[in-house]
């Protein structure tokens, strides 16, 4: 069975303590995994500067030029995983298998972690501002205009507590690579095959293995890890977003609260962003912090509510290996049947209705799994609480609110899809600062563009630009 | 000089009934056990002639140690005695407690026994750094201290509160506290008085290492040479990586024990059996079982799963077969101790969603 060792900078550790990973569907044992302690990863950060270092001695069109080979034989090669070989369909098989993602649902991640990785230097270009990457390897240099400048890592490595289930969110991380700062990884529980992957394509793609770090374990290597780096991405609920509000060492990532927000002067046309809505509350399965959890209109809530239960509603859970299946599993039922008790409560609630009601019922349980089937409310005002809830599964509130109090009522939202030409209103979105990402347009909320910032810059997080004069007599570095 | 396992057996059915003896004799006996048996239907005294008879009992329901009046649980023929009270539990609710008068005494000298003069010296001494209050362990480990002769100094860590920190998710405070005790253990093996054994929890181990490791040290250049460890959940992997990478040639030996037992020595544990770590009750003082999960009356084959069965036979406390809240794998009897043992003591899977562990 393929065993999953924990990587202490690249060098293999197998624990006597593992995990076995099971098929969401058949509970049979497809991996087993080492778990590391916490004080594994506090000892091991002695080494950590030696993470930056081996990337820092690589020239950075070398690195960059790694990374893009590592692209490909992530997405087609044959990768050797240590005790064993894993095609690109071994991958999409047993990633499918323990996280109960839709095998085209984990292709379709590969294909974007692919995509980031070979755009990786026009994802640089756009994320510094045409910064010449040198200046970030050495730490200083000057402008074209002649200005000096400077820029100081704030961590050799990034801390990351990556998400238990979800493939989609790894794109996030990548860059950190290519601006040199080492890979402190604790994967996801059931989703540990991204990340895993990824390092060995790396690998053999040239990178030097002192830049990996990869401590699959528990809560206490979760702590660990923030303990112990000076910036971590961690993902999780609305009360880790919580915990961490405020703390800059950590960049926090949960729930997102998309939405879609029709503009009065767009909404009578809503047929015609029909598309835009079901892509942004179906891909992926519902399951991403980018996916639509509302769609605020000053009028016609109720038809949009219908045509959209009409498109959503007769979606049936398929097997995985389905290629037109669009519902993952939840691979612990229970959170199924109490997030679906949670939004049979909610429907109670006054002027609130299921449009997906007459398409059956929403949980459909297996022996081991259960599924959501898509379900689309209409809420005649903001205030019900089903409102605001974002659930793993489609799920989407269409809500009707006047134009004036949509940006007042929407509360966080990582993405607003504003469908409006009103010059007025444009503006005002534009400078909601609750407003993380801002399409103007009809763009569905799942579609983002590498070249933009997500959820904060993360060449701003891991640098920092400081003040730097030098006689250039004196410069010697 | 080695016994048996059948001369085992026959001392512990013949002390099992010393104890039935004392506990249900009227002039002796444990006023709780002495109102029970009116309502048991048999007598003890001519109906159990060894530890198979003990099913008779039913099974020991830990709910009965919960509340007062404590005063039932102390058997007349200890009246007048000094009475200790240990609890275990009690983050929320009710405590556990057990009345003692010289029971953690004799448990810990008969477990130094069991220590390598080598790595624990005669009259060297010790740093306790861990949970005291109400818990047995501090005043057990300080006897265990004196018994061979040295002078336990001790630091305090409260479980009760690390384990509220946790649920309360305050996850900062909890680094603090952490912090807190290890700094006292710090001061301490700094000052002078020359501690070479130390006894700790896991977790605390780990932390008071890693703080050594900061200062250039280790365990063992700081001048422990035995670690005496256990209160919590114990892990083959977490042997190995304390001596692969904190120990620094200091001895350890894991232990399985609560307020209830006692205290179950380990049989050595290294790399050539992949660490596993075994444990054998004290017999005839206790008796662990490694039982069916469904049928707590059908001991498991060597080597299979079960759950832990404990029994402890005192004169201050009788307690037969009690389904104890971990699971682990039934071992053979072996030399040093020709009795049944234990091996991968794990919380019980029917309550470990539930139960906080190894946190402290």
């Amino acid at each position: 069975m393929l065993h999953l060792p924990i990587l202490r900078w690249g060098d293999v550790y197998k624990s006597l303590d593992v995990d076995t990973l099971t098929h969401f569907m058949t509970g049979q044992a497809v991996a087993e995994m080492s778990r590391a302690n916490g004080a594994m990863v506090q000892r091991d950060m002695r080494h950590a500067h030696k993470a930056r270092q081996a990337l820092r001695d690589l020239p950075m069109d070398d690195l960059l030029a790694k990374m893009h080979q590592a692209a490909d034989l992530y997405l087609t090669a044959t990768l050797n995983l240590g005790d064993q070989a894993q095609s690109p369909e071994d991958f999409v098989k047993i990633q499918s298998a323990t996280t109960g993602l839709p095998e085209n649902m984990c292709r379709a991640n590969m294909k974007k972690n692919h995509f980031v990785l070979q755009n990786m230097p026009s994802i640089l270009d756009a994320l510094t501002r045409g910064l010449d990457l040198n200046i970030i390897r050495k730490g200083f240099g000057t402008e074209p205009r002649g200005v000096p400048l400077s820029y100081q890592a704030q961590s050799p490595i990034l801390g990351m507590v990556l998400p238990n289930n979800s493939p989609g969110v790894h794109t996030l991380w990548l860059p950190a690579l290519a601006l040199q700062i080492g890979l402190l990884i604790k994967p996801g529980s059931a989703e540990p095959w991204t990340p895993f992957r990824l390092i060995h394509a790396f690998l053999q793609a040239g990178l030097p293995k002192a830049a990996f770090g990869f401590y699959p374990g528990g809560h206490d290597v979760g702590a660990a890890v923030l303990a112990a780096s000076q910036r971590s991405l961690v993902f999780g609920g609305e009360a880790t977003v919580q915990q961490y509000h405020g703390n800059p060492k950590v960049q926090v990532h949960g729930p997102g609260w998309s939405k879609i927000l029709l503009g009065q002067d767009e909404v009578d046309h809503w047929e015609k962003y029909l598309d835009v809505m079901v892509e942004s509350v179906l891909l992926n399965s519902g399951r991403s912090c980018i996916n639509t959890s509302a769609i605020y209109t000053p009028r016609h809530g109720r038809a949009i509510a219908q045509a959209l239960a009409e498109r959503l509603g007769p979606i049936q859970p398929t097997p995985p290996d389905d290629p037109e299946a669009k519902l993952a599993a939840f691979t612990t039922p229970s959170l199924a049947e109490a997030i679906n008790q949670e939004i049979e409560g909610d429907v109670k609630a006054q002027g609130v209705t299921d449009a997906t009601a007459k398409f059956g019922p929403r949980l459909v349980k297996h022996e081991r799994c259960a599924y959501l089937r898509p379900t689309v409310i209409h809420a005649a005002s903001p205030e019900p609480a089903v409102v605001r809830r974002e659930y793993l599964f489609p799920f989407v509130t269409v809500v009707d609110c006047p134009q004036e109090k949509i940006v007042q009522a929407i509360g966080p939202t990582l993405i607003a899809t504003a469908i409006t030409r009103d010059p007025a209103w444009q503006r005002e979105l534009l400078d909601a600062v609750h407003i993380d990402r801002l399409n103007l347009g009809p763009i569905p909320t799942t579609r983002l563009n590498w070249r933009q910032p997500h959820e904060g810059n993360i060449v701003e997080f891991l640098y920092r630009s400081r003040a730097f004069q030098f006689e250039p007599d004196a410069l010697r570095l | 000089m080695p016994i048996t396992e059948q001369q085992a057996r026959e001392q512990l059915d013949a002390h099992i009934r010393d104890m039935v003896a004392w506990h249900f004799d009227p002039e002796t006996g444990t006023p709780f056990w002495l109102e029970r048996v009116q309502q048991m239907g048999f007598d003890p005294r001519k109906e159990v002639h060894g530890y198979q008879d003990l099913k008779k009992f039913g099974e020991f329901e830990d709910e009965w140690l919960r509340g007062g009046p404590l005063q039932r649980w102390i058997p007349r023929g200890l009246a007048g005695k000094p009475i200790y009270v240990f609890e275990t539990g009690g983050t929320t609710g009710i405590p556990k407690s057990r009345i003692n008068h010289e029971d953690f005494r004799i448990d810990y000298s008969l477990f130094s026994e069991t220590l390598p003069d080598e790595y624990f010296p005669k009259g060297a001494n010790w740093l306790m750094l861990g949970p005291s209050g109400p818990r047995r362990l501090r005043l057990a480990v300080e006897h265990l201290c004196q018994f061979r002769g040295g002078i336990c100094f001790c630091v305090d860590l409260d479980p009760r509160w690390v384990i509220k920190l946790i649920k309360k998710g305050w996850m900062e405070h909890l680094e603090a506290y952490k912090q807190h005790v290890i700094e006292q253990g710090l001061t301490i093996l700094e000052a002078g008085h020359d501690i070479q054994c130390l006894f700790t929890t896991p977790k605390l181990l780990e932390a008071f290492a890693l703080a050594l490791e900061k200062q250039g040290k280790t365990i063992r250049s700081a001048g422990i040479k035995g670690v005496f460890s256990g209160g919590t959940e114990f892990t083959p992997q977490f042997t190995r990586f304390a001596v692969e990478e904190l120990l620094d040639g200091a001895y350890m030996t894991p232990t399985y024990g609560n307020t209830l037992m006692g205290l179950a020595a380990s049989k050595p544990v290294g790399p050539e059996d992949g660490y596993k770590i075994s444990y054998y009750a004290p017999q005839p003082r206790a008796v662990i079982e490694v039982v069916d999960f469904d049928d707590h009356e059908k001991v498991v084959e060597y080597g299979q799963t079960g759950r832990v069965l404990l029994s402890t036979f005192t004169k201050e406390f009788f307690m037969p077969r009690f389904p104890e809240r971990d699971e682990g794998e039934r071992e053979p009897p072996y030399e040093k101790y020709p009795w049944d043992g234990v091996s991968g003591v794990r919380p019980y899977r029917g309550f470990a969603s539930t139960t906080t562990v190894g946190v402290y």
